[in-house]
């Protein structure tokens, strides 16, 4: 270890961890004063041209408004047939590599020794001083050891634990719901459902579920990080009130703990139990940080965006719904066509860390290569059909939503779970479930978020 | 007829026919056999088609290399003798493998 590594650790564990976050905002707003871009944003919306009228080597694919405006559909296609592996010279991020064929992101996302996760996995970077490292954009062997010490958390028998709670809390949500009027989809069901998966995961108070839903949005939506609206001095403040808030949580627990409380099966617990991360706090916040938010990241706008992306997804394809309606027996296959469907997150980042060709390309060390998940998931050299949703389709669950190799998604089997329960609930309440009026859609180009969306629910008559 | 056999967790036998040069895991996909997924294609990048070889196989199949390690190594059912069945691609000597399913798959 150097010893500027050294002296970085030693000073991380003796400086509050919300004090180091205060002082990354002061950087970030004198940055901001010294080069007067005080209050400017990096990215204003301007209607995207259809493809067919723009030169290959000008498409840019960070443009985070792609997903939003619909046109990433017929952007991926013609990249993904004329220039598969795609360079773009010039980007608000900087340069980068696409790669866009399922087969060769699968290539890349398995080579963790030619292609590493760090430092960071979103095209662009957070701001300064606010680079928390999670293990999502670490390589082996540092990469495993901090996924085995959380990933119990998620362990099939700890779903198993996991699964009543889930299923009354859907059905408590569920017959809340009004009927036959048009309300929030996203709000009411999407987030409110994912909120409460979090605070369960972690043992957050109940009843400030919503703090960690925010905490997350604002840590996903940099515009220098993935093109995201967020204003740089609210994430701060809030980067810092979530620091904050976790440690309560962390120091709470392990008094209770103390106090002779039987352990649950949450984050905390798991990782205060753990030889190798019950100091975590202490002697490395910023790891602690990086790893809680992480799991708080992970579980939040996917699992939302896919809750919601089902149900427009099944609107558009009313013939799958009525497939869906006539044999609850397809619903798991459904969850994985929905999530190939949706693909909550568009991407994932890597670096070359020695030259390698790709399908033909010549990619240098240090080039940044951009997986696009979207893009592969809608590839008709794997899926037939790709842009249909297809609820018995034969191979859906080889979509990449989850990515592959030793970074595969962790909560992959809970996102599952959560949404089989959920449309096993749906199935048996309501005989349609009807989106009224376009929904909206997030600016970003990492998550493919459904911002707002009008249902309408008709109840089943014989319930 | 070269047989395999997969135990699935709750103990039910399921025989499939073994082919020549093909992976347990396609096997047990084309069968239909519950417990494993295969979801990477046989990329040894999912591990979710993580089987347990009887230990009076392990020699004659072989044990798992360090492709196959970076997945299992994160499975909390891995066992010794546990391989990635996509890797693991079937000879005429296989007849009469068996193989235990663990409970869950990552």
């Amino acid at each position: 270890m150097s010893i500027a590594t050294t002296i970085a650790e030693k000073a991380q564990s003796m400086i509050p961890l919300e004090m180091q976050i205060r002082g990354a905002h002061m950087y970030d707003k004198t940055r901001r004063i010294v080069t007067r871009t005080d209050g400017q944003k990096i990215f204003t919306e301007t209607p995207i041209p259809p493809v067919d009228e723009v030169a290959l080597a000008d498409i840019d694919l960070s443009n985070p408004f792609l997903y939003r405006q619909g046109m990433w559909r017929s952007y991926f296609e013609r990249v993904r047939n004329e220039a598969p592996v795609h360079f773009r010279p010039e980007s608000p991020f900087g340069p980068f590599w696409s790669v866009t064929r399922h087969a060769d992101i699968i290539a890349v996302d398995k080579n963790h020794e030619a292609f590493s996760a760090e430092p960071f996995i979103i095209i662009g970077k957070p701001p300064r001083f606010m680079d928390i490292a999670m293990f999502i954009a670490m390589d082996p062997p540092q990469h495993d050891k901090q996924r085995a010490a959380v990933q119990g958390v998620v362990a099939p028998k700890n779903l198993r634990e996991m699964e009543g709670l889930i299923r009354s809390r859907v059905r408590e949500v569920l017959d809340g719901l009004p009927v036959d009027e048009p309300f929030d989809w996203v709000n009411a069901v999407s987030i409110e459902l994912t909120a409460r998966m979090l605070a369960t995961l972690l043992d957050f108070p109940y009843e400030d579920r919503h703090k960690l839903v925010e905490w997350s949005d604002l840590a996903t939506s940099m515009e220098e990080a993935n093109g995201g609206p967020s204003d740089n001095d609210k994430v701060f403040r809030e980067m810092a009130a979530m620091a904050q808030g976790l440690s309560s949580l962390w120091r709470d627990k392990a008094a209770r703990t103390a106090g002779g409380e039987d352990p649950g099966f949450d984050l905390i617990t798991m990782l205060q139990s753990n030889d190798d991360t019950k100091d975590l706090l202490d002697n490395r916040p910023m790891e602690f940080l990086g790893n809680l938010v992480l799991l708080i990241v992970g579980g939040n706008d996917t699992t939302r965006n896919s809750m919601s992306g089902g149900v427009l997804a099944l609107n558009q394809y009313p013939d799958q719904f009525e497939k869906l309606k006539a044999n609850h027996d397809l619903i798991p296959n459904a969850v994985s066509e929905i999530i190939r469907w949706q693909t909550p997150l568009a991407y994932m980042r890597r670096i070359a860390k020695k030259d390698v060709i790709l399908n033909g390309q010549f990619i240098r060390k240090g080039d940044k290569v951009v997986m696009w998940y979207a893009s592969g998931n809608r590839d008709e050299r794997v899926f037939d059909r790709p842009d249909e949703l297809i609820i018995d389709r034969s191979n859906a669950r080889n979509h990449i939503a989850f990515g592959f190799g030793v970074h595969r998604c962790m909560g992959n089997r809970l996102a599952e779970l959560q949404l089989r329960i959920l449309w096993e609930e749906l199935l048996v309440r309501f005989d349609d479930i009807e989106v009224v009026g376009e929904p909206e859609y997030a600016q970003s180009n990492f998550v493919r978020g459904i911002s707002k969306m009008m249902v309408r629910l008709s109840p089943k008559q014989d319930k | 007829m070269a047989t395999v056999t997969y135990i699935t967790h709750d103990g039910d036998d399921y025989e499939a026919e073994l082919v020549e040069g093909k992976s347990l895991m396609q096997t047990a996909v084309d069968e239909a056999i519950p417990g494993i997924d295969g979801d990477c294609g046989g990329e040894a990048a999912c591990g979710t088609c993580h089987v347990i070889v009887d230990p009076t196989w392990i020699t004659t199949v072989g044990r798992s290399g360090s492709v196959e390690e970076a997945m299992l190594s994160m499975h909390p059912e891995r066992e010794a003798n546990s391989r990635l069945s996509c890797q693991m691609s079937a000879t005429e000597e296989w007849d009469g493998l068996t193989v235990r399913l663990p409970e869950f798959q990552l």
